[in-house]
């Protein structure tokens, strides 16, 4: 078993050539809760997983979902965050643009990523969205809204020197699969002025 | 010219740090090498059964404040001449609380011909607990009865990475405890209870890095007035929203790298936090530290030392009235950006 990722609340290994997400127990927190917790979470992605796949987002096929562990295909392929920054301009923007689709596709379906960054995104013959850890079912503007500027703030950080054509490629990619974004972009400008993107 | 010092001449810079946004009129002195000289304060009572009323707090803080400032320079045996600069709570606050303070920092300041410099009250609660605790970048965990924040620096910034979306966990507690007829401050009495309880579940919110504590209020009053066992319920009440707080915690440890947990706020006396806090840095290799009650709580300590930072790092008070609202990610924390690149 070879462990490749860990995360706050979940390691990920190799098992069999397929990729295992296992929710690990908390220490901190009892029994009961911990359990609860980690079985109703592993449920749900699973579940996401699989309906954002079906609505045309691609995400790592699931193979198997136990109590704890989601088992699926480990894609070989290279992180967004890697990739932006060694391909020409026009392909960046192609990208960028793919990004926004799917984002726009994943918020159709009333979906919330939670944690929308270019490493959550692997490109192999195409874009895939991974790590469904945070993402829950919503439809609402703020929860939308949010999610992108989550992206907004991973291209901030991580691609500043590209910043204004990602993202103008990327919202214009949005606004081509989500047809209700004239909510999301006003609210979005909100958020911003308010420093962060909590509810207050 | 090559005049001599003698060692005994050359003084370090002190600081006298009112605090006044709430409760607390607080007068702490406090030296640049960051030895608390003294920290005085008095804090106003509402009424059993009420909440704070602010016109009340300002009258009780301009009742106290010269007691309070003289019991201070005792305390560190100066006079008003030993001090260098005064510093005041500029916000966040109850807007008559923040008047009070602030024009008796500018009075005391201007009587003795020294700068008066303005304070933000989160940070100074981060930077007095880093100094008690000796930690040098860790990740903060701010609860109190009006605050439950989870910060962390980042280029140039406290950042905020999980709050409460609506009422702070100690809110939560204290609601819960009132309305289950338990004494004021209901804390401690919950805890208390909560060590012969079991189980009952109560909603769990956490989405992303917010939290949300109403509703886990209101379903723990339902639940009693539906006949649960009251230590149950307190118990489940700890149980689920410290297993939140912590959960969000973790991820910022994991998210920013940190290797410190810092707890600070009036909810640092509960043992079950910070033992579960402890846990979590456990098992994430980091080390856990919780503020000494006596500087977790508002005080003039934490104002005085937040006020010399800012100042000995070129920072200047131009506009003192005071700003009610003013988040903890909006002050440029200067003393820290030194040497580092600007974003």
């Amino acid at each position: 078993m070879k462990i490749i990722g860990r995360g706050a609340e979940a390691v990920l290994y190799l098992e069999n050539g397929e990729l295992v997400k296992e929710r690990i127990e908390k220490g901190y927190r009892i029994g009961e809760l911990d359990e609860k917790l980690r079985k109703r979470r592993t449920r749900l992605e699973s579940k996401i997983l699989s309906r954002a796949r079906r609505a045309g987002v691609p995400t790592p096929a699931v193979s198997e979902t136990t109590d704890y562990k989601i088992i699926m295909e480990f894609l070989e392929g290279e992180r967004l965050k890697e990739l932006l920054g060694r391909v020409s301009p026009e392909r960046r923007k192609e990208l960028a643009l793919e990004v926004g689709r799917l984002t726009g596709t994943l918020h159709s379906a009333g979906i919330i990523h939670g944690d929308l960054t270019t490493s959550n995104m692997i490109f192999r013959d195409k874009i895939y969205f991974i790590d469904f850890g945070l993402a829950f079912h919503s439809e609402s503007v703020e929860d939308r809204a949010i999610d992108l500027h989550l992206l907004h703030q991973a291209y901030q950080s991580t691609h500043f020197q590209y910043l204004e054509e990602l993202w103008s490629s990327t919202l214009r990619g949005y606004k081509e699969n989500f047809k209700d974004w004239v909510k999301v972009e006003k609210r979005l400008g909100q958020i911003r002025k308010r420093g962060r993107y909590s509810k207050r | 010219m090559n005049r001599f010092i003698p060692e005994c001449l050359i003084i370090t810079m002190i600081c006298l740090g009112v605090e006044s946004t709430a409760h607390t009129f607080g007068v702490g002195i406090v030296t640049e090498k960051g030895k608390i000289l003294a920290d005085v304060k008095d804090t106003y009572k509402p009424k059993l059964g009420s909440g704070i009323v602010p016109q009340e707090a300002k009258e009780h803080h301009l009742r106290v404040k010269e007691k309070v400032v003289e019991k201070a320079l005792e305390e560190a045996k100066l006079g008003m001449g030993n001090i260098d600069l005064v510093a005041y709570s500029q916000g966040p606050g109850l807007p008559p609380c923040l008047w009070t303070g602030m024009e008796f920092a500018i009075k005391i300041a201007g009587d003795h011909d020294i700068p008066v410099i303005g304070v933000n009250h989160p940070v100074a609660h981060i930077e007095i607990a880093k100094l008690v605790t000796g930690t040098q970048d860790p990740v903060v965990i701010y609860v109190s009865g009006g605050n439950t924040q989870v910060i962390a620096y980042a280029s140039g910034r406290y950042r905020i990475f999980g709050e409460t979306e609506d009422i702070p966990i100690g809110n939560a507690i204290d609601t819960f405890a009132r309305k289950a007829g338990l004494p004021h401050p209901g804390g401690p009495e919950v805890e208390k209870l909560a060590r012969s309880g079991h189980y009952v579940e109560l909603p769990y919110v956490v989405k992303g890095m917010d939290l949300s504590f109403s509703g886990i209020a209101t379903a723990a009053v339902k639940l009693l007035k539906g006949g649960k066992k009251l230590e149950d319920l307190c118990y489940s009440l700890q149980e689920t929203c410290f297993a939140m707080l912590v959960e969000v915690t973790e991820r910022a440890v994991a998210h920013t790298g940190k290797k410190e947990v810092l707890l600070t706020g009036g909810v640092a006396a509960n043992k079950r936090l910070t033992e579960m806090l402890e846990i979590m840095c456990r098992e994430r290799g980091a080390t856990f530290n919780a503020v000494p009650l006596k500087y977790a709580g508002d005080a003039g300590a934490m104002i005085a030392w937040t006020g010399l930072l800012a100042y000995k790092s070129g920072e200047r008070t131009e506009k003192k009235d005071p700003i009610s609202r003013w988040r903890t990610d909006e002050v440029e924390i200067k003393w820290l950006t030194r040497g580092e690149p600007q974003v």
